[in-house]
């Protein structure tokens, strides 16, 4: 049965005879790429636009309803060099792309307002001799025309924001804000009305320019992880071999199956979908759903979940709804309470506003009582209460927390690092403890040949190209390690036993030791690796013997004493079994580790490290390691994790090395650094600023140049987060 | 003085004018990829492929 490719779930039809398709392209880098792949496709008649966006690794196509079949382009893209996969915004990421534009659209409003304040403002400041006061009444008026609307237009997110903290109860940054900015907005137009000499309109709109930078490039960040990571969702090309009669079979994405379709399952396949098997026997692999290592028997009625591997026979998969199996139903409730209980932390920025707010309002109005007592008007009173208000307003300090995000999420995107929260920095800034799992983790998903050493290169060689012609994963690990790229021709793979072949009148076999007649090389072989699966390969009368398991990340020692030198205590638990576990913890010198865990003690477990006042990092890639990812202080995924954990985990490293776990902490520990200077600044600066503004001589110029000049230090010190200086641990 | 009359609707229209544009810009997706814009303007162009016009 040949399955033919079906991907018209992703096809969009645009109306007037033409079809609209995303793809998502890996390796697109350069110019060089884009004009290549434009090329490429354009050339492919009936196509009539072909557009590659370089920020987001994507290519539009169009082409002319019913000329072409998707799959063409796939083809295509892979014979430029490019693997490519149809791609399907989902919601989260287009409510956020929303929201970058909405914010973008604000900060254009309020930079326009903030130039033509200012070009009205100087002026005024300059010209205090020789202007008259009813040209200085008509610029504040023209002042009050701009500023006013577009402080209305461009103030909405943090409106919005404040008023929803305050309906909960809460005070959150954009409270101080808004207030700020309502009042020295108020205050200016009642002072135009009375003639006065100084008005704030430059200073309030000037504000909201500066913060909303801060807003966007935090939105950006956020925008930029989501498509990275709606790529890789959409490249790993998740299909499924699904029956669309009783005989006839197409592979179709994911997304397009449905509870109560039948899917086909053959050996070395993963499966994509949770169900229940209702025909067939095989053994499955379901380390990626338990953690544990040993195949499971599969026949009818036995449920199978999305991540499990098929190991050696066909079987029938009936689809059930996600929530029907019980495992599934006990972690997805173990990870709804620990996700309550994340929601609780509060972020650094927020910590400081609940300090910050009373402050500036009490400074405000006592400056405010004390004039009043000094026997100052009620009018002046008012009018150097308020200046102290937009002196104060956190400008720095609403760009001293975004902008350093930003960088120190550029960097560590760069190291292969991607974040799912922005405040997840500031808590991993503060792990002192990682718990690892083990199996998909510290291991690599992928099987391997460990005693390599001990076979002959053109035994192996032979050996690789009999495994080619078998999907059994033990023997496509074989075929990996030989680097061999043509199977063996006429070669026969017997299920469950291994596959045979001739080559110069020898006969080859490779598979279980019984089937290669080797298993008095295996009974001698007292020190072979006991967790390793054996598989034999005969080559006439000659016998060898291949240990094929997990194998340890590449760089696993070196990253796990550098964590160590960092005074984290390492830990693993697994839900292993315990020599396999003990095994992987010597390797690494892990002193700690725990072997049989099911998914709620790995939970009680981190509550109790937690009450210990431990900040506890976990780093899991199983379905059973979800809850804990989110019970835990801050959580780390592969990328090669089950889908729950990745969506649950604050940060996902990509690639084989276990690096970027060390990097992203580097990065992190910066960072937060970095942010608690800039509080500081923001702090000192305000310190300076005050007694002034309390004093009661601060004018709209000084307010402006004080705004600016300690908005542009902080951005410049953010920039600092991109490097991880030497010599810090 | 009475120049200001001119010049400063003058002044406020010209900004307008500029920010107009920008949302434009905005609106029509020329901020969706700046990285591909960037190269885009330094890249050869060739001699585009015979096409059928476009449209119904």
């Amino acid at each position: 049965m040949q399955a033919t490719r079906d991907f018209s779930y992703y096809v969009k039809d645009l109306g007037s005879g033409l079809s609209h398709i995303d793809l998502a392209v890996e390796g697109v880098s350069c110019a060089g790429c884009m004009s290549k792949i434009e090329r490429g496709l354009s050339a492919i008649p009936d196509v009539t636009l072909a557009r590659v966006n370089l920020t987001d690794r994507r290519v539009a196509l169009e082409w002319k309803e019913g000329a072409l079949d998707p799959s063409r382009f796939i083809d295509r893209l892979a014979e430029l060099g490019y693997k490519a996969y149809p791609f399907e915004t989902v919601r989260a990421e287009a409510v956020e792309a929303e929201n970058a534009r909405f914010l973008l659209r604000c900060l254009g409003v309020a930079a326009f307002a903030t130039m033509n304040v200012m070009m009205l403002s100087v002026p005024v400041w300059s010209g205090t001799t020789d202007m008259i006061p009813a040209q200085r009444d008509f610029f504040h008026w023209l002042s009050a025309l701009i500023a006013l609307p577009a402080a209305a237009y461009a103030g909405q997110p943090f409106f919005r924001s404040a008023y929803r903290a305050l309906s909960t109860g809460n005070v959150n940054m954009d409270v101080p804000i808004s207030i700020g900015v309502i009042l020295a907005l108020a205050m200016s137009v009642v002072e135009t009305l009375r003639h006065a000499e100084h008005t704030y309109f430059d200073a309030a709109i000037m504000l909201l320019t500066f913060l909303l930078v801060g807003r966007y490039l935090d939105q950006r960040m956020r925008l930029k992880t989501r498509a990275v990571a709606g790529n890789l969702a959409a490249l790993k090309a998740e299909t499924a071999t699904k029956f669309i009669t009783a005989s006839e079979i197409a592979e179709v994405p994911v997304a397009a199956i449905h509870p109560g379709d039948i899917v086909l399952l053959r050996p070395g396949e993963r499966c994509a979908v949770d169900g229940t098997v209702i025909e067939g026997r095989s053994e499955i692999d379901q380390s990626l759903i338990t953690g544990e290592t040993l195949y499971a028997a599969a026949d009818h009625g036995t449920a199978v979940y999305a991540g499990s591997l098929n190991i050696s026979g066909t079987l029938r998969v009936r689809v059930s709804a996600a929530s029907e199996g019980t495992l599934l139903a006990e972690i997805t409730r173990l990870l709804d309470n620990a996700l309550q209980a994340r929601s609780r932390y509060v972020r650094l920025a927020d910590r400081a506003s609940r300090l910050y707010a009373p402050v500036v309002h009490a400074t405000a109005l006592l400056t405010m009582i004390g004039w009043v007592l000094l026997g100052a008007s009620w009018h002046d009173a008012v009018v150097t209460g308020i200046a102290v208000l937009i002196i104060t307003c956190p400008c720095a300090l609403g760009l001293a927390i975004p902008t350093v995000q930003t960088v120190a999420s550029g960097a560590m995107f760069r190291a292969g690092v991607l974040l799912n929260s922005g405040d997840s920095i500031e808590r991993l800034a503060e792990v002192d403890r990682i718990i690892f799992d083990k199996t998909g983790t510290l291991t690599l998903p992928d099987l391997e040949v460990v005693n390599l050493a001990d076979i002959p290169a053109d035994v192996l060689d032979l050996a690789g190209q009999l495994a080619l012609a078998s999907h059994h994963p033990v023997a496509a690990a074989v075929a990996r390690a030989s680097n061999s790229k043509s199977p063996l021709v006429g070669a026969i793979e017997e299920p469950g036993q291994g596959v045979r072949g001739q080559l110069g009148g020898k006969q080859l076999r490779l598979g279980r030791p019984s089937f290669c007649g080797a298993e008095q090389l295996v009974n001698a072989g007292g020190k072979l690796d006991p967790e390793a699966s054996i598989v034999a390969f005969s080559l006439g009368e000659a016998k060898y013997l291949f240990c094929v398991r997990q194998g340890l990340r590449p760089d696993a020692r070196a990253m796990i004493s550098a964590l160590q030198k960092r005074n984290i205590v390492v830990e693993i638990l697994s839900g292993d079994r315990e020599p396999a576990v003990r095994a992987v913890a010597r390797a690494l010198g892990i002193g700690e580790w725990r072997a049989g865990v099911t998914p709620s003690d790995k939970i009680a477990h981190i509550e109790d490290l937690k009450s210990q006042g431990f900040k506890v990092m976990m780093v899991g890639d199983g379905l059973n390691d979800a809850p804990s990812l989110a019970a835990a202080h801050v959580s780390m995924s592969p990328i090669s994790a089950a889908h729950l954990s990745q969506a649950t985990a604050d940060l996902v490293f990509l690639g084989k090395p276990l690096a970027p776990v060390v990097a992203a902490i580097d990065f992190s520990r910066q960072a937060l650094h970095l942010m608690r200077q800039n509080l500081w600044l923001a702090v000192g600066y305000n310190l300076l600023a005050v007694p002034i503004a309390i004093s009661g001589v601060v004018t709209p110029l000084i307010a402006a140049a004080a705004m600016s000049g300690s908005s542009l230090l902080v951005m410049l010190n953010a920039l600092r987060a991109r490097r991880v200086a030497h010599g810090r641990a | 003085m009475e120049v200001l009359v001119i010049l400063v609707p003058l002044a406020l229209g010209l900004g307008l004018v500029g920010l107009l544009g920008f949302l434009w810009s905005l609106k029509s997706g020329q901020y969706d990829d700046l990285e591909g814009a960037a190269w885009r303007a330094i890249l050869d162009d060739e001699p585009a492929p015979e096409r059928p016009p476009e449209g119904p």
